[in-house]
């Protein structure tokens, strides 16, 4: 097995290793610790980044790639697929291999078009024919199937329940006294909650309404995730797709591509965005002018119409050094980074018009002038006191952007200017989708899956943004404890 | 008096408004108000004096509900009555006026639309009827040429013409009941004078009964028939304003008087009144005032005090007066904080001048067309020239828009001058490059007038006093440093333990602290003070200005003091100057300016002030409001609204007279006797 790290890989990783040195330097100092706990303390907030997490993980787990060993050698050397697969793959494979013909509906015996068969008189007759995975199990399944659905879902679900309950004794058993770091993640809430058995001054944490409502999510996804992967050695649980890929394994496959469109784009438009509409604010000028007419200029061109100009030179580029890649799966990646990059670089505009908009009013305030009679220079003015105040605007407004960019991805791969056609992603579900939604019976699951994943993935970012936001809010949380 | 046989027109009894999460906002209040007559209701902020107001209106915002009582207007049961009803009542019986009247009108429809609506509402006049109603409306708020003013929009009107609009869209429904919620707060002291003698107009004319709500003891002064004592929740005291101003009751009363600047007191500390009103979520269980009174007990701490009626109708909340005995006690110890005293306690010495100014200017340009050329000046400072010594305290006093500010922030070099010369301890700042500049910025600092905005919300207390050192490297060690944000804290009067906190969880008066902790902390010689108590309640800002006192005293300071309340600066200032439109028209010591003043705007600003003593200065009406600076008057600026207006007044700017050697005026009335 060889590893690979795909250039979006390296990226995932970078922001990983950035948020985990944020997450120690606030825990270093509670006095950026308190917006935080806030947060811990807000359901809504705990519940969707619960959710969040789950979503981050899996896109986590696809993006550790890697090329599997063949078994046959050429000259003493190890020869790898050509095959770039991730942990995630792995993880799956089930789901991965077992593709049908084409189109079925979700936990079906049958495949969805008729088909001509020989019977065993040697008789030919159209009928819808099983299934090759999907319920092969079953042996009249006209009869069997919903029994074995249920069966096996509430099976499923049972196991997950099991699996909740052991998870919460493991976790009390090894973090016995992370009790009082105030259930900042579930984890420590799950343990607090089994403590308080033992100690009737915990007793009180059970009242916990946070804690509650994130013990009574798990409790749900635990079951939810339980009776899908107990279905899904049996059944399609989403259906299959045109080519019989199996439609639950594409959407979990897309939530990588999602997430890399969202935050790798998201980071080259914030610098851009940053440090430009704060520089017009406060510096005012000709470098205000400057900045206006460039953003003015970029903001009157369509946008579809500059992505799609920018997408198709660099698709050229790639497919005339195709030397340059090793394999398919890193040509598909430099394509991901560079449409991300591209929609970066159009898309800086509005954030940072909101930002100038902002400083400007900033600027005026008496505590700026209080700097300016210090002597402070422009520079620290920008970065103690304009950019902090602006960062709610910066965090709502990256939230938006993240689902917006979700969304645009779906709508560019639409236009045929998106991702590689060999990346799996929500835009490119979408689009194969779209020309079966006419027949009859309407094929209406790929469509349905792609948009409830996107629903959720893009609610629980919006929502745990929200909670967030009111947790840095000093306006609001001035009466804190007043409740 | 006559309203006392007058009927009464609102009965309150027992109201109480809470928070939905149970805090009591408004709690068990009860009052009467007759036909004809004023009621002020008179407490500081926070303490639930407009939730009263919009209790008695039924406009509460979501979060806040009555819990019970009794509104009775005219014998209708306010409370009881449904929506549908309620808002006949609403504009047609009880009207609002607010405190921010450019918050209250429509920016996007004409005055005449405006008043026109509720015309209709109340009325049923529509087309012409509503017009020539409106054209009279405006006629009797005292709008000059009404009936154009009709078709204009709320931006072209000045702040005390929108505040008559205001009145005039109340009266448009004929009401018997004005509720009139701070009308004056944010308005100039002259406008001020001119706003509260049209409501009382109004009043004899119309008959209607005015609920006003103010923190101003000048305010009730002079328009009360009954006052009302707000604190936390509860009125405290109530009585008739002869009464109140005689025979302060309740302690906190007392305090508030004499927590009142005025030059009887200059030389000794305000009396002022420790901490700040209770949060409303967390009252305690006594007495509310307990905690900051002198004269609490153990029983005020544990028994809420019950309503005691003290004399002929004054009441009074507190247990001084529940035994008879005790009563004239409480009147012997109101009257302890009003003794005169001697003059200054300060010595005055000739020491050196600090800052020099000369013939200052600030003129912005305004520019217009696509090559932005210069179309004219905005002369917001005209040659200003000033000086004060080492340890001194120069007042600069004018309305607002007359370039006060302006010259406060060009003085620190946040705004450029056009020209003239600031010489601060002997350096020329006016020129300077930015380098130099820093060198000179530790000698002067200021403190601005908002400490809710002059304070970053993202900043804790110790970040926000280094900031100032850290940028001219003062105290350049962490130890040094630590050690010097304790003395700061110290000085200024806050715990040390604040350092750490977020200005969100201190009050006003405490932001204010922390703010002149900040100034304080590159060791200045001279403080800006930019009206640094004006968004104080009066209790907070006697503290703020014994502070200030009290750190001169201690440091040597010397004060550049802007304001436009004329008591604090009769009672902080050595040295006065009055601004009028970017100008200085006089200049003299505290006595000479504000004892003897000259110039007729000083007169004029002086006599507008509500004293809470009438000294039985002549009331000199001021007409019209302060012109634009974009296009002063011809001559001396002053005399389109001057009473003593001459032929010469038109034609040249005064000269500078002198009429003692510290005391000198611009104007005509003394050039010929003695210049």
């Amino acid at each position: 097995m060889m590893p690979v790290i795909l250039w979006t890989d390296a990226l995932i990783f970078l922001l990983i290793t950035v948020g985990i040195t944020a997450v120690w330097y606030i825990r270093q100092r509670p006095h950026l610790m308190l917006p935080w706990q806030r947060v811990a303390r807000s359901s809504v907030g705990m519940v969707s980044l619960l959710v969040l997490s789950l979503f981050l993980l899996v896109g986590l787990l696809d993006s550790l790639h890697f090329r599997a060993a063949l078994p046959e050698k050429s000259n003493g050397q190890t020869v790898y697929s050509p095959e770039v697969l991730s942990v995630f793959d792995k993880l799956v494979s089930g789901l991965r291999s077992r593709t049908e013909k084409t189109y079925s509906a979700p936990l079906t015996a049958y495949l969805y078009a008729k088909e001509s068969m020989e019977a065993p008189g040697g008789k030919i007759l159209r009928d819808y024919p099983r299934l090759k995975y999907g319920g092969a199990h079953l042996a009249d399944p006209q009869r069997e199937l919903v029994g074995d659905v249920a069966k096996r879902a509430l099976l499923g679900a049972a196991g997950g329940l099991l699996v909740w309950v052991l998870l919460i004794a493991a976790v009390f058993v090894s973090f016995p006294r992370r009790r009082e770091s105030s259930g900042l993640i579930g984890l420590d809430g799950r343990s607090s909650k089994l403590r308080c058995a033992r100690f009737p001054a915990c007793a009180g944490m059970m009242e916990n309404k946070t804690l509650r409502a994130v013990l009574i999510a798990t409790l749900i996804i635990a079951a939810l995730i339980g009776a899908i992967a107990n279905l899904a050695a049996a059944y399609h649980v989403l259906g299959t797709d045109k080519v019989g890929q199996d439609v639950l394994y594409l959407s979990l496959k897309s939530i990588r591509t999602g997430l890399v469109i969202g935050t790798v784009t998201t980071l080259v438009m914030l610098p851009f965005a940053l440090l430009l509409g704060v520089a017009a604010g406060y510096l005012r000028g000709w470098v205000d002018d400057v900045i206006q007419y460039i953003y003015t200029v970029l903001s009157s061109i369509p946008s579809v119409l500059l992505i799609a100009a920018a997408v198709l030179m660099m698709q050229v580029v790639i497919e005339m050094h195709a030397d340059w890649f090793e394999t398919a799966a890193a040509r598909a990646d430099v394509r991901l980074l560079c449409l991300c990059l591209i929609l970066g670089v159009t898309s800086w505009t509005g954030l940072c018009r909101l930002l100038r908009g902002e400083t400007l009013k900033l600027r005026e305030m008496e505590y700026i002038q209080a700097a300016q009679a210090f002597g402070v220079s422009s520079l620290r003015i920008l970065t103690r006191h304009i950019l902090p105040n602006v960062m709610h605007i910066v965090l709502i407004s990256v939230v938006m952007d993240f689902s917006a960019l979700v969304l645009a991805e779906a709508v560019l791969s639409y236009v045929g200017v998106g991702v590689d056609p060999t990346t799996i992603s929500f835009g490119t579900m979408i689009n194969a989708a779209r020309l079966e939604m006419g027949r009859d019976p309407m094929v209406w699951w790929a469509l349905a899956s792609a948009f409830g994943f996107m629903l959720v993935l893009v609610l629980a970012a919006n929502l745990f943004a929200d909670a967030v936001r009111d947790a840095f809010d000093p306006r609001l949380n001035r009466t804190e404890g007043v409740a | 008096m006559t309203q006392s046989i007058s009927p009464v027109l609102l009965k309150v009894d027992g109201l109480v408004t809470r928070l939905r999460n149970g805090a009591r906002i408004v709690d068990d209040i009860s009052f009467r108000i007759k036909q004809g007559e004023t009621f002020v209701l008179l407490g500081e902020s926070g303490c639930g004096k407009s939730m009263t107001a919009l209790s008695l209106m039924r406009l509460l915002p979501d979060s806040i509900h009555i819990e019970s009582g009794a509104v009775r207007l005219d014998e209708a049961d306010i409370l009881a009555l449904p929506e549908r009803a309620m808002r006949e009542v609403r504009g047609g019986k009880m009207a609002m006026i607010f405190q921010e009247p450019g918050l209250s009108l429509n920016p996007v429809m004409t005055v005449g639309e405006q008043i026109a609506e509720a015309l209709e509402l109340h009325q049923q006049l529509r087309g012409a009827a509503a017009r020539a109603r409106c054209v009279e409306l405006l006629d009797q708020v005292g709008i000059p040429d009404a009936a154009r003013r009709l078709h204009e929009y709320p931006f072209q009107l000045s702040g005390g013409m929108k505040q008559r609009v205001m009145i005039a869209m109340a009266l448009a429904g004929q009401p018997v009941l004005l509720i009139a919620d701070e009308p004056t707060t944010a308005m100039d002291v002259t406008i001020q004078a001119q706003v509260l003698q049209l409501l009382r107009d109004t009043q004899q004319k119309s008959g209607m009964s005015i609920l006003l709500i103010t923190h101003d003891l000048g305010v009730v002064a002079q328009v009360a028939h009954q006052v009302a004592v707000m604190y936390a929740g509860h009125i405290v005291e109530q009585a008739t304003r002869e009464q109140l101003f005689l025979h302060p009751a309740h302690p906190y009363t007392q305090k508030l008087f004499a927590a009142l600047p005025d030059t009887a007191r200059s030389g000794q500390p305000l009396a002022a009144i420790p901490g700040s009103v209770p949060p409303l979520h967390d009252i305690p269980k006594g007495c509310r005032f307990a905690p900051r009174c002198d004269k609490a007990w153990e029983l005020c701490h544990e028994q809420a005090p019950e309503w005691t009626g003290v004399g002929e109708g004054q009441g009074v909340r507190c247990h001084l007066y529940e035994g008879q005995g005790a009563k004239a006690e409480g009147r012997v110890m109101g009257t302890e904080g009003m003794v005169p005293s001697t003059q200054h306690s300060v010595p005055i010495t000739q020491s050196s001048v600090l800052l020099q100014v000369s013939d200052l200017q600030v003129h912005f340009p305004i520019r217009k067309g696509i090559l932005q050329h210069t179309v004219g000046q905005v002369k917001a400072v005209d040659g200003v020239s000033l000086e004060i010594p080492q340890g001194r305290t120069l007042a600069l006093v004018g309305e607002s828009g007359c370039g006060k500010t302006t010259t406060g922030k060009a003085l620190l070099q946040l705004i450029r001058p056009t020209a003239g010369s600031v010489r601060f301890a002997g350096n020329e700042l006016i020129g300077l490059k930015a380098q130099k500049l820093r060198k000179q910025r530790a000698g002067m600092q200021m403190v601005f007038q908002d400490p809710y905005a002059s304070l970053n919300p993202k900043m804790r207390v110790a970040e926000i006093l280094e900031e100032g050192m850290a940028a001219l490297n003062i105290d350049g060690n962490n130890a040094a440093r630590k050690a010097h944000l304790d003395i700061l804290l110290d000085q200024v009067g806050l715990a040390r333990s604040t350092i750490w906190r977020y200005p969100h969880e201190f009050s006003g008066g405490q932001r204010q602290r922390i703010a002149i902790a900040r100034a304080l902390a590159v060791s200045p010689k001279l403080l800006i003070c930019d009206e640094p108590t004006s968004a104080l309640d009066v209790s907070v800002q006697a503290q703020i200005l014994n502070l200030l006192k009290s750190l001169q005293q201690e440091l040597n300071l010397s004060y550049l003091f802007i304001s436009h309340n004329l008591a604090v600066v009769e009672y902080l200032a050595h040295e006065v100057c009055v601004m009028y439109l970017g100008r200085i028209v006089e200049r003299g010591t505290v006595e000479e300016v504000l004892h003897t003043p000259r110039h007729p705007y000083t007169q004029a600003l002086l006599s507008a002030v509500p004293r809470i003593d009438k000294r039985g200065v002549e009331m000199i009406r001021l007409a019209g409001e302060l012109p634009s600076p974009v296009n002063p008057p011809q001559g001396c600026h002053f005399h389109p609204r001057c009473t003593h207006a001459m032929a010469v007044c038109r034609a040249a700017y005064p000269d500078a007279t002198g009429i003692s050697t510290t005391h000198g005026v611009h104007c005509h009335l003394y050039g010929d006797g003695l210049g």
